[in-house]
């Protein structure tokens, strides 16, 4: 198969050689034909729309459904890669709800000069009625999704993390489930580790951090914006894996210190509340007065001990890209380790050294809002139109605290099947992370994004990219 | 016991009356089209009749001058200003299911889904003569094999009651619809009148309930108005008899209630409207109006329903 050596390639490595981990895999591959390939990537297709796999997309009057385009080659880490990912995100993991424990409380951090204080006091994401507060549990974020690229052999960088409410996990556990029903064969030649544990495992650790107004087993329910969010279909996914209630800001209702959902028998008081909307929609009384998809008063009863949020209100302090940029600052500073996992070189434009640099090297630099996400608003510099690139400088130029750059990064690749067969493309991948008083965890496996377009580096789905199963052989 | 939503339970309830309908509609149609094909005359009533049964003719006439076949099949099966056509039926029943998929099996949502993606396909053109059939066909087998799904994959708790209710209620009231539109035809002074036309008109009546078959069983092939009437009305073994839907509902609604603990007034109406459905005779109907119990009946099933989204809390 044709091969950009260039980039490395998570198969063959820079070579032609097979890399172990997908050696069962590729003698597979290898004995099947192109056309069989084809018909199951179709049945694929057809499978993810019957099941509903959908997101919405916004601004269509009809609210369209669309599917987030599926590859049927697996992207595979060998049990060895999957540990050194391990240990790396749990130390990152327990560094991050040290740090929001730390800047909701003394500021350490602060005092020590290790970070500017100006990161925190003009973050938006800041929360002030988290000051003092210990969350039950002692846990800020139940649920974090760290994104990780790969540039060659045990070279794994974080890209992003992601610690208020990280979404694709239903990708994860439907991508298996399609991939077990097109090539039962696969499973059975592959020791691929389970991830269909993950809703399981989710409730129990939700169960573990239930408030203290919690007297009998405790209830978990899931809230989302509603039927219109792009990420609906994962909402009431997880409720129905998990089997839990799914809930909407208008179900819930403050009574006597707690919130109870109006149920066919009254209100009935909940204990873990996995709130799947922003800091902003969660209580109107709170944050955004002009919201109507909040709970009045919810934020009380969260502080006075009737109900667990999951995520905790103000995580968002945590992962922005500019405070990204001191994550090996602030893993040294809460564990005492150096970071096991790399981040990506990041110019803070806010710097005036760095800005120059920026301004300078625009055309090979990829360049991102400091509170983006979803690769919208960035600029990808060698990729980029004279004319993109103009107009990016002067923006950067006139709010450069906006913006963070990044050299742009050999992303490794995976093959996917094209019209033409085999073709690598580039991945990267989203482990998911659950935090409970009991430890942290990460399901073996995650959600692998891909760009469909030759040799594209932006893997977002809302800019053309699909998804793969990820496997973690045993 | 897991709580439920009330929004949650007035999804499912809605969810499978929406089916229902959109069944019941596929059913009139079936038979609309039969008459048209047999007995070109009497078409035209039997379109007009249809209109009034799904309670359609206002929304029909703000689009259309006159009744004809083509035009109400497909004001019927694909009109999106209709909210009772089968396309915003299906639609409207899906989008409960995707607000209820947690209380679903995985195999109930697809076969929701799949009928849903299906029917939209074959709805998205008007439909021709030729292909009605096969379109008709696609309707009862996707509600089958949701029902079907409902049957072999749920558990019978607070989740699958609501569901049953709202299916019996939509269907009592199909019925019902059906027989009053139609109840002249029906009464014993009509016998009488030993007509071809009511012959047809009997049997009409049958096939928009799919009973032909089940009244030949039961009646060994002599037909007759109150036998028709007692069949549909009174019969506990007919599947879309007044009587076996209400006796669905004291069922379900009886289970809700051992359930919860509570007793409920729409557990009382539904007991009561059960009763006045217990007797052997079809001529206690026919003295007192068969016009006039059909209404009643209409009446109480609406009241029922809206005592159900208040007991239950569906809206608050």
């Amino acid at each position: 198969m044709p091969l950009h050596t260039q980039y490395y390639d998570e198969m063959f490595g820079h070579g032609e050689e097979v890399r172990p981990p997908y050696a069962n895999y590729h003698d597979w591959v290898n004995a099947e034909n192109l056309p069989r390939l084809k018909k199951k990537s179709s049945e694929a297709e057809n499978y993810f729309h019957s099941t509903g796999i959908t997101f919405n997309v916004y601004g269509n009057e009809d609210a369209t459904e669309r599917l987030i385009p599926f590859d049927i080659v697996p992207r595979i880490l060998s049990s060895a890669e999957w540990s050194l990912l391990v240990r790396g995100i749990k130390q990152r993991v327990r560094a991050i709800n040290a740090f929001i424990y730390d800047i909701y409380h003394r500021q350490e951090i602060l005092r020590s000069g290790r970070i500017p204080v100006s990161l925190i006091s003009r973050n938006k994401a800041f929360v002030p009625q988290m000051i003092g507060f210990d969350p039950p549990g002692g846990v800020y974020t139940h649920i974090v999704g760290i994104d990780i690229v790969r540039t060659g052999e045990n070279e794994f960088m974080v890209l992003e993390d992601n610690a208020r409410t990280p979404s694709g996990v239903s990708y994860m556990l439907e991508n298996r489930e399609t991939m077990m029903q097109l090539f039962p064969e696969l499973f059975s030649r592959n020791h691929v580790r389970r991830v269909s544990d993950y809703p399981k495992n989710l409730r129990i650790s939700l169960e573990a951090c239930a408030p203290p107004a919690c007297t009998g087993p405790p209830v978990v329910v899931i809230l989302t914006p509603g039927i219109h969010n792009s990420a609906y279909f994962e909402h009431s996914f997880l409720a129905d894996q998990m089997g839990v209630e799914l809930v909407e800001g208008s179900d819930l209702k403050v009574t006597d210190g707690r919130i109870g959902m109006r149920t066919t028998r009254g209100l009935f008081p909940i204990d873990v509340l996995y709130r799947r909307v922003d800091d902003d929609f969660l209580d109107p009384l709170t944050f955004n007065p002009d919201s109507l998809l909040g709970t009045p008063g919810i934020m009380d009863v969260y502080r006075s001990g009737g109900i667990t949020l999951a995520n905790a209100p103000g995580t968002g302090i945590s992962d922005d890209k500019s405070v990204y940029s001191y994550m090996p600052e602030i893993i040294e500073f809460y564990t005492g380790e150096k970071a096991l996992l790399e981040n990506v070189p990041t110019w803070r434009c806010s710097e005036a050294d760095a800005l120059v640099y920026v301004l300078d090297h625009l055309d090979e630099l990829v360049v991102k809002e400091v509170h983006g996400s979803g690769g919208y608003g960035m600029l990808v510099g060698p990729t980029a139109s004279k004319k993109d690139l103009k107009s990016f400088s002067a923006k950067l130029k006139k709010y450069p605290e906006n913006y963070i750059a990044q050299p742009t990064l050999a992303l490794s690749t995976v093959p996917v099947l094209t019209r033409a067969g085999l073709a690598p493309r580039h991945v990267d991948l989203r482990p998911f992370v659950q935090v409970s008083p009991n430890g942290i965890s990460i399901c073996p496996g995650g959600l692998t994004r891909v760009a469909l377009k030759k040799s594209s580096l932006v893997v977002n789905s809302s800019q053309g990219g699909g998804t793969k199963d990820t496997w973690v052989l045993a | 016991m897991t709580r439920l939503l009330g929004k949650t339970a007035g999804g499912l309830f809605w969810m499978f009356r929406l089916l229902e309908r959109s069944e019941n509609t596929a059913r009139l149609l079936d038979a609309g089209f039969r008459i048209a094909l047999t007995r070109s005359d009497a078409a035209q009533d039997e379109w007009n009749s249809i209109l009034t049964t799904t309670g359609t003719q206002d929304i029909y006439f703000r689009n259309h001058e006159r009744v004809d076949g083509k035009l109400v099949i497909n004001f019927l099966l694909r009109d999106k200003t209709n909210p009772s056509s089968v396309l915003s039926t299906i639609e409207a029943a899906r989008n409960n299911a995707r607000a209820v998929r947690a209380s679903l099996t995985r195999e109930v949502w697809e076969a929701t889904n799949i009928a849903w993606i299906t029917l939209q396909e074959a709805l998205s053109k008007p439909v021709r003569e030729r292909e009605l059939p096969a379109v008709l066909n696609a309707i009862r087998k996707h509600s089958s094999l949701v029902r079907g799904t409902m049957h072999g994959t749920m558990i019978r708790n607070d989740i699958f009651d609501f569901s049953r209710i709202g299916s019996f209620l939509e269907r009592a009231d199909n019925t019902a619809r059906i027989l009053d539109v139609k109840y002249y035809v029906l009464l014993p002074t009509a016998s009488y009148m030993g007509s071809s036309l009511d012959n047809v008109q009997w049997e009409t009546i049958l096939s928009s309930v799919s009973a032909v078959r089940s009244y030949r069983w039961v009646h060994e092939g002599k037909i007759s108005a109150p036998s028709i009437a007692h069949f549909l009305i009174l019969d506990t073994r007919m599947p879309r008899s007044l009587a076996f839907c209400y006796g669905k509902i004291e069922d379900n609604l009886g289970y809700l209630t051992r359930d919860y603990g509570i007793c409920y007034e729409s557990h009382r109406m539904v007991n009561s409207i059960s009763r006045s459905l217990n007797i052997d005779s079809i001529d206690v109907v026919f003295e007192n109006g068969l016009h006039e119990f059909l209404s009643n009946f209409l009446g109480q099933n609406t009241a029922l329903g809206m005592q159900i989204e208040e007991d239950f809390r569906f809206y608050e």
